[in-house]
């Protein structure tokens, strides 16, 4: 059976939930091989890898490739595939996700599908695009098919394999090694959820009218173990941090559960929540167009909606 | 400096977009075209780099005869010149295929910046600037939310997943941005006035060199299978708050075993 390698994401050396969604869409498709780019790799890491279906684990232990934007990583994917012959590639589609994909094709000579939702047996991806509206399905001619998968559209499987090491030395080229990456700034994390990975998320926009008013939203969602979210307006006017941004320009959810709180549904904002299973929505004004997302909306002020509901689940968790 | 920006045109931000049922393309003729967002963010940060450091900032588009719209647009906010690439060989081209006429149509003019949005509103992709970087073999600075011009060093802020990365490069160089780097300025009545007079060339792919083979919808090297409009989606209940909204939203919640 053809390998189909996937590209391994990882936060502070774990695994990411993503990392784990692509290896169990690689198992439909063929013998998944996960392929570690940059240091960090542990046993640990390759413990998780291998109980999620990782046949084989490329290692690529070489600084350049995060020292470096981006054109390393596709010189070493593209080594890789040299020699792995795979039949696929999956990457997460995030930002950078999209761009090692970019040259990755460019320089194997591939065709390349972003965001797609699920691809089947015969490497036909389906994408959700025009904001949901409509589903397409296609498939790569030329090449090898480089496809990114969009985070939570899969789950993670538990399925036992060898999980064999294979140390992989690439030479990244003087060409690739030109933005070179000087200084990382991480903004705090809280002790909740990572936004693209939750199940839930419980969201604020202009209408939660300052960085207190946050406060509600937090609560509301630590009763129901989610991710914060904000809209825009909230991260423009520094109520809340930008990388909780939710929209085109922001991260894509696609959670179990969205709760918008005081957002109005600007097409950007939908861009990046559109695919949420369920979705519900307060907001004080019955025209806001993010009621014609809702699977159930309540019109009133969020300031008392949302503390009784946070009330209600922790009285009902008892 | 001289500083490219490329900017593409696409159906209005909140226009329905559809496929065409004949070959599956995005149908441009359905909805007002307009600018990409983003680009006018990129249009927006060349010209703050020039009025900066001094230079000249052109405009690259590839697109039907009314891209033309969208380039008039950019020189009417400052822009100093166009180069429009419109040919009808480049119908249905992808992403590959787009990052290759570009690239062909930016080389060997001197840019020291080309710049990008980092993403279009129709194809929603956010390949094409690492795609031209990677034909171009330049540095590819993208996802800028802060860029900084030093000489022959550009240094930018990187939106990463976690916070921002500090990148450095040196020109020449390609740089997309993100929305939070600047407040796009709107055309002013002198501006719409002087863009009628300033150059614009219009390029067919042969004018520009471009083999056809690699171009349109024949050369993708990914094809449309199929598509289908999703069923809409069932509308949800909307209930006003009589002081009861959290409890009717846990009933809910609980019904679909959420709590
Ligand atoms: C290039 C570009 C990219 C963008 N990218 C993004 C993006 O990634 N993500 C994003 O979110 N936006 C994005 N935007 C911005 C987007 O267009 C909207 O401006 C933004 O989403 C609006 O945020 P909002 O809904 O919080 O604010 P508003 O539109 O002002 O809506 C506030 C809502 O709160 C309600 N409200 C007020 N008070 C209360 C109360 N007490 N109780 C209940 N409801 C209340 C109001 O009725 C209103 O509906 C982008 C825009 C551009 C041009
Ligand atoms: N046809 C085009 N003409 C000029 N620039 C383009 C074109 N297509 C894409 N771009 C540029 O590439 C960016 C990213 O587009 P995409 O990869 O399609 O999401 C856009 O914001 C534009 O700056």
């Amino acid at each position: 059976m053809a390998e189909i390698l996937t590209v391994v994401e990882a936060a502070d050396g774990s695994v990411k939930k993503v990392s784990l969604e692509l290896l169990a869409l690689a198992g439909k498709l063929g013998e998944p091989a996960a392929v570690w780019l940059g240091p960090g790799y542990s046993d640990a890491a390759g413990a998780v890898l291998a109980e999620h279906g990782a046949a084989k684990i490329y290692v690529a232990d070489n600084a350049d490739l995060v020292d470096y934007v981006v054109a390393p990583k596709a010189e070493a994917l593209a080594q890789i595939m040299q020699s792995a012959s795979p039949a696929a590639v999956l990457i997460a589609s995030s930002a950078e996700g999209k761009e090692i994909a970019a040259r990755l094709a460019v320089k194997t000579g591939s065709g390349v599908i972003t965001d797609a939702v699920d691809v089947a047996a015969d490497l036909t991806a389906t994408q959700s695009v025009f904001g949901g509206s409509t589903i397409v399905q296609s498939k790569v001619t030329t090449g090898t098919p480089i496809i990114t998968v969009r985070v939570n559209s899969i789950a993670p499987e538990v399925s036992p394999a060898a999980g064999t090491r294979v140390d992989v030395s690439v030479d990244v080229s003087s060409s690739a090694k030109t933005a070179k990456v000087t200084d990382r700034t991480v903004a705090a994390k809280g002790g909740r959820p990572e936004l693209a990975e939750a199940a839930i998320v419980v969201s604020g926009g202009r209408g939660v009218n300052g960085a207190d008013g946050f406060g509600v939203i937090e609560a509301l969602a630590d009763s129901l173990g989610a991710a914060v979210g904000a809209s825009r307006a909230a991260t423009d006017a520094g109520w809340y941090p930008h990388q909780y941004q939710v929209g085109q320009t922001g991260k894509t959810v696609s959670p179990q559960l969205y709760i918008a709180n005081g957002i109005s549904g600007a097409i950007q904002h939908r861009a990046g929540m559109q695919t949420s299973k369920t979705v519900i929505v307060v907001n004080k004004d019955p025209e806001a167009p993010i009621f014609e997302l809702a699977d159930f909306g309540v019109v009133g002020d969020l300031f008392s909606v949302v503390p009784q509901l946070t009330d209600e689940i922790n009285k009902r968790k008892g | 400096m001289k500083i490219a920006v490329c900017v593409k045109q696409v159906p209005d931000t909140w226009a329905e977009k559809k496929l065409r049922d004949d070959d599956s393309t995005l149908d441009r003729e359905a909805a007002d075209g307009v600018m990409n967002e983003l680009d006018e963010y990129a249009v927006e940060e060349a010209l703050r780099l020039i009025e900066a450091h001094g230079g000249e900032v052109v405009v690259v588009t590839m697109g039907p005869d009314r891209a033309a719209e969208t380039v008039r647009k950019a020189l009417s906010m400052g822009a100093d010149a166009g180069v429009h690439l419109v040919d009808d060989a480049l119908h249905g081209s992808d992403a590959l295929a787009t990052s290759y006429a570009l690239a062909e149509v930016l080389s060997g003019r001197d840019f020291d910046l080309i710049l990008f949005g980092s993403e279009s509103t129709d194809a929603r992709m956010s390949v094409v600037p690492a795609m031209v970087a990677e034909r171009l073999g330049l540095p590819q600075v993208t996802f800028a939310q802060k860029v900084e011009v030093d000489g022959s060093t550009v240094r930018i802020e990187r939106l990463t997943e976690y916070g921002y990365d500090t990148v450095e490069a040196s020109t020449p160089a390609v740089i997309s941005v993100v929305e939070k780097i600047n407040e796009p300025r709107y055309p002013s009545f002198k501006g719409i006035m002087a863009a009628k007079k300033k150059p614009v060339e219009t390029l067919t792919t042969a004018d520009a060199g471009l083999d056809s083979a690699q171009l349109g919808l024949s050369a993708a090297w990914s094809t449309v299978a199929q598509f289908a409009a999703r069923p809409p989606k069932a509308a949800g209940t909307v209930v006003t708050d009589e002081g009861d909204g959290g409890t009717k939203i846990v009933e809910f919640l609980s019904e679909q075993k959420f709590v």
